[in-house]
């Protein structure tokens, strides 16, 4: 079973974004960039089912600037087995929408033929939580997102879900899209020997348009802007001060 | 022209909270047609036609739609979507799994989490957990949304809107249900519940969540958690609160325990009144809560609880 990773190159999630004066985005250039953490859950997953013998290859893609190949590299340290790279932007301030990134990922899909794609749940830089959902439908897939374990049984798979109430497992015919939440598993670090050994595995480079794939954006970014901040508040000194200023605040 | 909006049922139940905000955030976009699908649909569509604002109901009561699966209830609302402009539901984790598959079949983009409705194609989102907000303005013919609910204001009871039946779209079977595992209880739903405490990593102990709970119970709060005590199984999952959870902006938020990293003020900064107890004076919470307090949470807490 060939199972497909798609990874996104985003700023990492110990940096804190900062909005351009002009309203134009985030300030990414000459920031840390790193893989979604949401998708090192997902890479992680796929080499477990390739270490328990479930899976028999595991292909990263990562679509945007040609700089995505740093994440791919990562992906292949940690035990991925070959990675495709789809430049689909050169600068580094343009994201490729989920539709679009979806569409591209059909067309890799369509000539790879996996059985199974872990996507991440949620990218951390546009928060869409929609990607993986949209390339089940476009591929008339079965969908399994927000995983937080996965049991290939077969021609299917058992996927437990996080959901608002609590856990809910469902049972998804392969091929399909599961997309990966926090509690799946604990992503390893890539060893230094594995990091000089993925130097040499195989990184394929295409263009969206070498899949047809326009990947202008629907939505039209009008502006961005920094978020109204709080008031700095106070500090109490005692748990009978802090009563006193609840009731005063007509909260209590 | 007019709206769909998914109403949020689960096991024949109305999530009237966050239906009710999803239409008070669109009801100035057209008329607001409200669709009710699940094994047990009939009862929640009876509660979803007393929503005022609401002009019609649309219900699909069919067990194929009883667990919410999303290739089942994508199908039904793309079956239904050509009479409208606008396809919106509230950004619960029903409607995360099933509107962007339904965007992507209608070929448009998801718009997820609008926090604010600039006008019928330009809305507002918060981007980068909650550290910038973007004006986005759509290209598609259609719009289909989720609505951040802590953001809008629920519409008032009061309507008595028609309720018909919707033709079912067909099961392309591709997925089954199994189980669920879900906790009663009797606590305030956390993201309606005018009072939250949340409880972190610095609660230490499953056993020792017990001091948030009896906190929470004293003042009637629903209980939340920081990703890193769901993380080290203190709290279930279905507590986690921030940007990959739950969003909540409650009159009052008591962070206990909680060092304040950004991924969890995503999801509580909009509280109007927050509180933070922390053993280190230093921790970021303390930037943005209106009332800090230095000291152990092992103490302070129980404390606090009594003297309520
Ligand atoms: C992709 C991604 C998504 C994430 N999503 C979320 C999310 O949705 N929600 C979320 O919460 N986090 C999320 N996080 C995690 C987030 O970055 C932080 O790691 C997490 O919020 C930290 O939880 P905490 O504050 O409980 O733990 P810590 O940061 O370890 O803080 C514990 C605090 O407890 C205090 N403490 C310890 N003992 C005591 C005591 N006896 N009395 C009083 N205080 C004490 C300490 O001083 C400290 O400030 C996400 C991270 C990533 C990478
Ligand atoms: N540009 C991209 N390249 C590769 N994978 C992506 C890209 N954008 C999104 N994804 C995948 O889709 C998931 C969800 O992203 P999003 O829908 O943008 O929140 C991510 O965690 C990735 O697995």
């Amino acid at each position: 079973m060939k199972v497909l990773v798609p990874v996104k190159r985003v700023i990492d999630y110990n940096v804190k974004a900062r909005v351009r004066a002009d309203g134009s985005g985030v300030d990414l250039a000459n920031v840390k960039m790193s893989m979604n953490p949401f998708d090192e859950i997902a890479v992680e997953e796929a080499i477990r089912l390739k270490e328990k013998g479930a899976a028999s290859e595991v292909v990263a893609v990562s679509i945007g600037v040609k700089q995505a190949a740093e994440t791919l590299r990562t992906a292949l340290a940690m035990g991925a087995d070959r990675a495709i790279l789809v430049v689909a932007a050169d600068d580094v301030h343009q994201d490729i929408e989920p539709l679009a990134v979806a569409k591209i990922l059909k067309a890799v899909i369509d000539e790879e033929q996996p059985k199974l794609v872990i996507a991440g749940k949620q990218a951390i830089d546009n928060d869409m939580n929609a990607t993986g959902q949209m390339l089940a439908a476009l591929l008339g897939w079965g969908q399994a997102a927000f995983a937080s374990k996965i049991e290939i049984e077969g021609e299917a798979a058992k996927v437990t879900r996080e959901v608002d109430g609590g856990l809910q497992t469902i049972e998804v015919r392969l091929p399909a899209i599961v997309t990966a939440d926090l509690r799946l598993n604990e992503p390893r670090y890539a060893s230094l020997p594995n990091i000089m050994k993925a130097k040499k595995k195989p990184l394929e480079e295409k263009t969206a348009a070498d899949y047809g794939v326009d990947p202008a954006p629907r939505l039209e970014i009008v502006t961005t802007r920094e978020p109204e901040g709080r008031k700095a508040g106070i500090k109490v000194g005692s748990v009978d001060e802090l009563v006193g200023k609840l009731k005063e605040a007509g909260v209590l | 022209m007019a709206v769909l909006l998914l109403g949020e049922v689960t096991n024949g139940e109305l999530n009237r909270d966050a239906t009710a905000k999803a239409v008070g955030a669109v009801k100035s976009l057209g008329e607001v047609v409200l669709l009710c699908a699940g094994a047990h649909a009939k009862d929640a569509a009876a509660q979803a036609a007393t929503i005022a604002g609401v002009a019609k109901v649309l219900v699909a009561e069919d067990a194929r739609y009883g667990h919410r699966l999303a290739e089942p209830t994508a199908a039904l609302i793309l079956s239904l979507a050509g009479d409208y402009d606008h396809i919106v539901a509230p950004s619960t984790t029903d409607a995360k799994n099933v509107m962007p598959r339904v965007a992507a079949l209608l070929d448009v983009m998801v718009i997820p989490d609008v926090s604010k409705i600039v006008d019928a194609d330009t809305f507002e989102r918060p981007v980068y957990a909650g550290n910038a907000i973007q004006v986005v303005r759509s290209r598609d013919a259609k719009k289909v949304l989720t609505i951040r609910t802590a953001s809008f204001d629920a519409a008032p009871d009061g309507g008595s809107a028609p309720v018909s039946e919707a033709a079912l779209a067909e099961d392309p079977g591709l997925s089954s249900w199994v189980a669920d595992e879900v906790a009663e209880s009797d606590r305030p739903e956390l993201t309606s519940a005018g009072r939250v405490v949340s409880g972190g990593r610095g609660v230490g102990s499953k056993e020792d969540f017990a001091i948030i709970e009896a906190l929470a119970d004293k003042l009637g709060a629903a209980v939340g958690a920081s990703r890193a005590a769901v993380d080290s199984g203190y709290a279930p999952n279905d507590w986690q609160v921030g940007q990959t959870g739950k969003v909540v902006a409650p009159e009052l938020y008591v962070a206990v325990g909680i060092s304040g990293a950004i991924q969890h003020l995503a999801g509580m900064k909009d509280s109007k009144v927050i509180v933070a107890i922390n053993k280190d004076e230093e921790a970021p919470i303390f930037q943005i809560a209106d009332y800090g307090l230095v000291g152990d949470l092992f103490t302070t807490v129980p404390e606090l609880t009594e003297k309520l």
